[in-house]
């Protein structure tokens, strides 16, 4: 058994004067404290890595910044899928006996701590370095590729693309630490300016400052009794160009693992966190996996469904759409906020009834998939 | 803007090798003399079957636009001259698919032919439509 004893985040979005490390400490203390535990209980500690702190051992660093010393530690690098891995990680580590309490802990000053230049340049370097990057490729081109095809393989429109991006932000306007909170329409987003066509700006996710944390225990330890119930990975290409089954890229493959190990299925879940970079990747993910008909999502947002009253309450923090993106901390928040709907604790965003959660990390290009099933004991 | 530079920097001899063949109109890919995989990119090792023993071939150039994006904001201001730029995926008809730059007025499933143009500091393939 393992469990999500405790989480804690800080504010997301342009937080001036923060570091990798602020952000990292801010969040981990949070977290730890709502785990009911102090700094000294913490035996293991997992992190990834920050492209405005690139170090070779960057959990060490922390621990040494935190004032730990763990007796496992080391830092991991998923992309995007990271948070998720780390918690899949922290469960077996803790199932095993290896460790007591292991504190998973994700931040970085992206938006603050480097030109937009840089942050694109760096995040560009997720394809490949020889036979992508020198065409003036980004991370938003990468998936300007994937919506294009998608789109003329489905018959998914711009419009149905933007329905989710709206979504997301009504979400976000519920949450007081999210980036993005001015909610938006979806003509705003159809009208938004081009970036990597058939993808605008409002289809993608923002650059953030953010720190994330959660605390994984072999026995709940704090208010929330929130237990990892499945969990799985998939990992078929690094590279854009070398994905060979554009309807089937993972992300399906992935989540039957965890679903075989949790003995459940889709329509057993009651929420979805689910990765958002962008509009497409989270209609690409929701279709894959099999939570609404391929094409599917556009319709799905707009008759309510993924809102709090809905029948599938999906990111209800916004997502990295609009909560934000700081990197590792931005697929990690979706499974801080699905441990807070488990709980009970999530306030003005609260769905409500919430037994079972479905976690999804992509990292790359749809290139690294992490799933996981979570559930309220 | 900077002259064009034949072999390009890359920590990878076979990348220095594939874009020295590009400086010179060349779109290389590799066969395996094993299985008769068709590969690309360029590898130590047959991605389908473990072989070493990879022959360079050159495509035709000829082939059909698998996904196409359309680049309004570039990575680097040094770019922003050439956007916007359209990026594909071209399935060659020698059996692999690579990114490629293209015409931005393309769409998925059009004919295309390799050229080869200026992109910053290096030329790359540019895929136009075919006939």
């Amino acid at each position: 058994m393992a469990y999500i004893a405790g989480v804690g985040n800080t504010r997301y979005g342009v937080v001036e004067g923060s570091s990798t490390t602020s952000l990292m400490t801010d969040a981990a203390h949070a977290a730890i404290a709502d785990a009911g535990l102090a700094l000294r209980d913490i035996d293991g500690l997992l992190t990834g890595y920050s492209t405005t702190l690139p170090h070779i051992m960057l959990a060490t660093v922390v621990s040494e910044r935190l004032g730990i010393r763990p007796t496992y530690a080391h830092s991991m690098q998923a992309g995007g899928a990271t948070g998720v891995a780390m918690v899949m990680l922290a469960r077996l580590l803790v199932e095993s006996g290896q460790c007591r309490a292991v504190l998973c802990v994700a931040g970085e000053n992206r938006a603050t701590g480097q030109s937009r230049d840089q942050s694109i340049q760096t995040l560009a370097q997720a394809g490949h370095p020889d036979y992508e990057v020198p065409y003036g490729a980004t991370i938003p081109a990468y998936y300007g590729l994937l919506a294009a095809r998608y789109m003329h393989q489905f018959g998914v429109t711009g419009l149905d693309l933007a329905e989710l991006a709206v979504v997301m932000r009504a979400h976000a306007t519920r949450h007081p630490d999210a980036h993005q909170r001015q909610p938006i329409t979806v003509e705003q987003v159809m009208a938004s300016k081009p970036i990597a066509l058939p993808l605008r700006l409002l289809d993608c996710c923002p650059v953030s400052d953010g720190g994330i944390a959660a605390v994984i225990t072999r026995e709940p330890t704090g208010e929330a009794k929130v237990r990892i119930r499945g969990a799985g990975q998939a990992h078929l290409h690094q590279h854009i160009s070398q994905a060979r089954d554009w309807a089937a890229m993972g992300a399906s493959e992935s989540a039957a693992r965890a679903f075989a190990e949790a003995g459940m299925a889709v329509t057993d879940m009651r929420y979805l966190a689910v990765y958002d970079s962008f509009t497409i990747t989270l209609a690409m993910l929701l279709e894959e996996i099999g939570f609404v008909r391929r094409a599917g999502s556009g319709e799905a947002a707009r008759a309510g469904r993924f809102g709090r009253e809905g029948d599938l309450p999906l990111n209800l923090h916004g997502g990295l759409l609009s909560f934000g993106h700081c990197g590792v901390g931005g697929g990690f928040a979706h499974l801080v906020e699905a441990q807070r709907q488990l709980s009970g604790r999530a306030g003005d965003r609260q769905a409500s009834n919430v037994p079972t959660a479905f976690v999804h990390g992509d990292g790359g290009v749809m290139s690294s998939h992490v799933s996981m099933i979570l559930e309220r004991v | 803007m900077s002259e064009p530079k034949p072999v390009v920097a890359s920590s990878d001899p076979l990348a220095r090798a594939w874009w020295a063949g590009v400086a010179e109109g060349r779109i290389g890919y590799q066969r395996c003399e094993a299985c008769a995989a068709a590969q690309f990119y360029p590898r130590e090792r047959c991605a389908a079957c473990g072989s070493a023993r990879l022959a360079i071939a050159t495509s035709v150039g000829t082939g059909t636009i698998f996904s196409i994006t359309v680049v309004h904001r570039p990575p680097s201001p040094a770019l922003q001259a050439f956007a916007p730029y359209g990026i594909a995926l071209v399935d060659l008809d020698e059996g692999v698919r690579l990114m490629a730059h293209a015409d931005p007025g393309l769409a998925i499933g059009d004919r295309v032919r390799a050229t080869f143009a200026l992109f910053g500091d290096r030329t790359t393939p540019k895929f136009v439509r075919a006939g």
